[in-house]
C-alpha cells in the first residue's frame, strides 16, 4: 500500500479547466444549436414584435416607458429558456448517448468540470443574446433602463439560477438527445405561456395568473418588469426563483450520470 | 515485490482460480477477488479473481458475453460491483476515483470523441487533464497520428478513431493500462505496429491489462492470459500452455460444397488445424473460428 501511495501523482491541474472550456467553446461554434436558436430566436421575436404599431410609444400608465419595455423581459426569458431548456440538455444528452461522457469519466477531470463549462458557454451565449436586445431596444424600441436597476439584476441573476438548475437537471435525467428533447420541450412551452409570451400575464385569467406567480419564468417576468417601473420585486416572486434554483440544482447534481 | 517484465509467466497463481488464496496480494498492481456483478437476473460476472503483477502484460479473453468488458470497466471504476474487491496500486476503484484515473489510462470499447474537434485538440485537451502526462509529440509520431492532427473526429476511418483512443489510454503516462479490444478494426500492418507500441510502452514498466478476441494477439504480447466463460474464469496461464489445452480449442464440422485446397484454411490465423473425415472437414482453432472459416470459403 505504501509502497504505491508514493507513487501517486497530484490530480487533474486546474489549468486545464481552461483547455476543456476552450474546447467546448470551439465546439459550441462549429455546431453551434445555441447560438443559432438560443441568439436568433429572442431576436426574431423583436424584430416581429417591431411591426406592430405602437409598441415604441410611451405609455403614461407605465410612467412612460414603452410597450416594449414592458414586453422587453419577456424576450430575455425566452433567451434563456431556449439556452437552458434546449441548448445545454441537447448538448449534454449528445455527449452522453455518444459515450463522450463516458470516455471523460476515465480521466481524473472532477464530472462537476464538464456541466461547468458548458454553464459557462451558455451563460456567454446568454450575454449575447441581451447585448443585442438591449442596443437593438434602445435603438428602435425605446428601451429605457430599469428604474429599479438593483431589483433587475437580482430578479436576473436568480432567473438565470433557477433556469439553468432546470436546464442541468433535464440534462442529468435524460439519457438520449431524443429523451432531452422531449423533456426540454414539455417544459419550454408551458413555462413560456406562463411568462406570458403568447397571452401577456395582465390578460390572464386571475387563476392563470397565480399559477404563474409560481412558476420560475411568471415569477421572472413579474419580477423583471416590476423593476423596469421601478418597485422592487416581490418578496414572493424572488423566492419562488430561489426555491427552483435550489431544488433543481440539488436535483441535478443528485441524478447526474456520466453514461 | 516481484518487479517482471519480459515473457514467462510471473509466480503465483498457476491455472484456474482455485489456486488463489483469499488474502489480498499487497504488492499487485492489480488485484481483483471474488468479483461478482449482475445486470438485473443476468449475472454477468461470478466469482471472478486474478492479479497482474507490475509490468506484466495481462490477456483476458473469451467469447462474447463473456464478461471481459464488464470486469474490466469494474477494474477502472465505471461500473460498481455487487460483489468482491478490487485493487488497483492499492487503490479502490469505487472510493479513490480520480486518483485511480490519474493513475490509470483506458481504451474502452462503446466511448467516442466529440465529432467537431480535430485530433490535435482532442489530444492536447487530455494531455491537459494529467500533471505527468507522455510527450504529446512522441504519442502522435508512433500511433502515425501526427498528419492526422488536423482533421475532425467524425472524418476519420475506424483504424484511426482506434489510434487516437489508444493514444489517449496512454497519454497520460499511465502506471497501468487497460486496453478493451485495441486491435478490433484495425487492418493486419495497424494490427503489427500496435503490438510493437504496447510491447514498448511495457518495456518501460507499463502494467497492461488486454481485452482481446484474437489467441495470436495474446499470445504475442500476454505474459499470462485469463481464459472467460459466461462471468467465470475457465484457466489462467500463459498463452502458451492455454492453446496447448484441447478445451481451449474451437471446432468446427461440415461438408463443403466443392474441393478447396486446405491452405485456404491453414493460412488463417485463427485456424490450427484443418481434417478430413470422408466428406467432413474438422477446423480446430480459437477466436471467431466458425464466421472466419465460412467467409473464407465463400470468397474463395
Amino acid at each position: 500500500m505504501s509502497i504505491h501511495a508514493s507513487l501517486l501523482p497530484a490530480r487533474t491541474p486546474r489549468s486545464a479547466f481552461g483547455k476543456l472550456l476552450e474546447s467546448e467553446a470551439k465546439y459550441a461554434w462549429r455546431a453551434p444549436v445555441g447560438l443559432i436558436f438560443g441568439v436568433t430566436v429572442p431576436v426574431l421575436v423583436l424584430v416581429i414584435l417591431g411591426t406592430v404599431p405602437g409598441v415604441n410609444k410611451p405609455v403614461k400608465a407605465f410612467g412612460g416607458l414603452t410597450y416594449f419595455s414592458i414586453y422587453f423581459p419577456i424576450l430575455i426569458v425566452l433567451a434563456l429558456a431556449v439556452l437552458s431548456l434546449i441548448s445545454l440538455p441537447l448538448h449534454l444528452a449528445n455527449y452522453r448517448e455518444q459515450g463522450i461522457l463516458r470516455r471523460m469519466s476515465t480521466t481524473p477531470v472532477p464530472p462537476g468540470w464538464m456541466l461547468a463549462a458548458q454553464v459557462i458557454i451558455n451563460l456567454v451565449l446568454a450575454a449575447v443574446a441581451l447585448g443585442i436586445l438591449v442596443v437593438a431596444g434602445t435603438a428602435g424600441f425605446g428601451l429605457g433602463a430599469p428604474k429599479a436597476p438593483g431589483g433587475f439584476t437580482l430578479a436576473l441573476a436568480l432567473t438565470i439560477a433557477a433556469m439553468f438548475a432546470i436546464g442541468l437537471w433535464v440534462s442529468a435525467i435524460a439519457r438520449t438527445t431524443g429523451g432531452a428533447s422531449v423533456i426540454g420541450q414539455l417544459l419550454f412551452y408551458p413555462l413560456l405561456f406562463f411568462a406570458g409570451l403568447w397571452l401577456p400575464r395582465e390578460h390572464m385569467a386571475p387563476v392563470l395568473r397565480d399559477i404563474s406567480d409560481w412558476t420560475p419564468l411568471g415569477a421572472a417576468v413579474r419580477s423583471l418588469q416590476s423593476s423596469m417601473l421601478g418597485a422592487f420585486p416581490s418578496a414572493q416572486s424572488l423566492l419562488v426563483l430561489a426555491a427552483w434554483a435550489v431544488v433543481f440544482g440539488v436535483l441535478a447534481v443528485r441524478f447526474f450520470r456520466w453514461e | 515485490m516481484s518487479l517482471c517484465s519480459g515473457g514467462g509467466a510471473p509466480g503465483a497463481a498457476g491455472s484456474g482460480a482455485a489456486g488463489f488464496g483469499s488474502v489480498p496480494d499487497a504488492e499487485a498492481a492489480v488485484e481483483v477477488l471474488h468479483l461478482r456483478k449482475t445486470y438485473g437476473t443476468t449475472v454477468a460476472v461470478d466469482d471472478v479473481s486474478f492479479s497482474v503483477q507490475e509490468g506484466e502484460i495481462f490477456g483476458i479473453l473469451g467469447p462474447n458475453g463473456a464478461g471481459k468488458t464488464t470486469t474490466v470497466e469494474c477494474v477502472i471504476g465505471l461500473r460498481v460491483p455487487d460483489g468482491g474487491a478490487i485493487r488497483v496500486m492499492g487503490l479502490d476503484p469505487q472510493e479513490d476515483r480520480e486518483d485511480l484515473h490519474a493513475i490509470v489510462g483506458a481504451q474502452l470499447q462503446a466511448s467516442a470523441l466529440p465529432a467537431r474537434l480535430k485530433v490535435g485538440e482532442i489530444l492536447d485537451l487530455y494531455h491537459s487533464f494529467y500533471r505527468e502526462a507522455a510527450d504529446l509529440g512522441e504519442i502522435m509520431e508512433s500511433l502515425g497520428l501526427a498528419e492526422k492532427r488536423n482533421e475532425y473526429y467524425r472524418s476519420l476511418s475506424g483504424g484511426l478513431k482506434q489510434r487516437l483512443s489508444i493514444a489517449l489510454a496512454l497519454i497520460g503516462n499511465p502506471k497501468v493500462a487497460v486496453l478493451d479490444e485495441m486491435t478490433t478494426g484495425l487492418d493486419p500492418q495497424a494490427r503489427r505496429d500496435t503490438w510493437a507500441l504496447i510491447e514498448g510502452v511495457r518495456d518501460r514498466g507499463v502494467t497492461i491489462i488486454l481485452v482481446t478476441h484474437y489467441m495470436d494477439e495474446a499470445e504475442r504480447l500476454c505474459d499470462r492470459v485469463t481464459l472467460l466463460d459466461r462471468g467465470r474464469i475457465v484457466a489462467i496461464d500463459t498463452p502458451e500452455r492455454l492453446a496447448d489445452r484441447a478445451g481451449v480449442d474451437k471446432r468446427v464440422r461440415f461438408v463443403p460444397s466443392g474441393p478447396f485446397s486446405d491452405r485456404l484454411l491453414t493460412g488463417l490465423p485463427e485456424v490450427r488445424t484443418v481434417e478430413h473425415e470422408g466428406e467432413q472437414v474438422i477446423v480446430t482453432g480459437s477466436g471467431e473460428l466458425a464466421n472466419i472459416v465460412i467467409l473464407t470459403l465463400a470468397l474463395a
